[in-house]
């Protein structure tokens, strides 16, 4: 399964504009983020659990329940702060 | 007419108003919100300028649902939201939100659920330049519980630990 990572704000800085996944299997946001986590000391920091991260599904909130699908693209980004 | 506009150019409030109600002799009320910004928050004071990203597509479509809901739940006749992102400075213009409607009432209610809604869920982020140098501004929990009120659950800030 393909799946295309975007990030936003403070996680973009660190981690880049976007990169494209592979996993062997299905799954949720959630356990994409755990994924994402062990990819490098990098992205073990700004993804960590004890950080605020939230989620969109192709382009539409979601939570980490949220079951991905092939080509999805899943963006994380820190507590919105617009208005 | 296009419900939602998001660009880096200042707009022009009272050309805004005139557009939104041009011609519809069932407005009663024009009811407008417009956010700037300030040079100073809480302590920290000398903002010089602030930077506002945002997700292109998805931040209009976000935008465009909740002007939905406004629709669903307020007799009103007509809503546009404007947002500027890139770098701003103290002073600028950032958002506006019209609601037109017959009566004041309905108008005043949509106007503040639009922008509590947007405050929680429209993905920008917004990053100030400071004496000590740049940082990206903390959501507030004040802001979740302003939605709440609507009863949505916002799950934006993250809550403080016990």
């Amino acid at each position: 399964m393909k799946i295309q990572v975007r990030y936003f704000a403070s996680l973009r800085e660190v981690l880049g504009a976007e990169e494209w996944v592979v996993l062997d299997q299905g799954g949720t946001v959630g356990s994409l983020r755990d994924h994402l986590l062990s990819l490098s000391d990098g992205h073990g920091q700004a993804l960590a659990r004890s950080r605020a991260v939230r989620y969109a599904l192709n382009q539409r909130m979601c939570s980490e329940d949220a079951p991905l699908t092939d080509g999805a693209e899943v963006a994380f980004f820190p507590p919105v702060t617009g208005g | 007419m296009a419900r939602v506009w998001i660009g880096s150019e200042d707009f022009d409030v009272s050309d805004q108003i005139a557009q939104l109600r041009s011609g519809d002799g069932g407005v009663g009320a024009v009811v407008t919100f417009l956010g700037t910004v300030r040079d100073r928050q809480g302590d920290q004071h000398g903002i010089s300028s602030l930077e506002l990203e945002h997700y292109p597509g998805m931040t209009e479509a976000s935008i465009e649902a909740m002007i939905d809901q406004a629709f669903q739940r307020f007799d009103i006749r007509s809503a546009k939201v404007l947002h500027r992102v890139g770098l701003l400075q103290p002073l600028d213009q950032i958002v506006l939100v019209l609601v037109a409607s017959a009566h004041r009432g309905e108008a005043f209610q949509a106007c503040e659920f639009l922008m509590d809604y947007l405050k929680t869920q429209a993905p920008f982020w917004k990053k100030e330049t400071t004496p000590e140098g740049a940082r990206w501004v903390d959501a507030r929990v004040s802001d979740d519980q302003a939605l709440q009120r609507w009863g949505i659950q916002a799950d934006n800030a993250p809550m403080p630990s016990s």
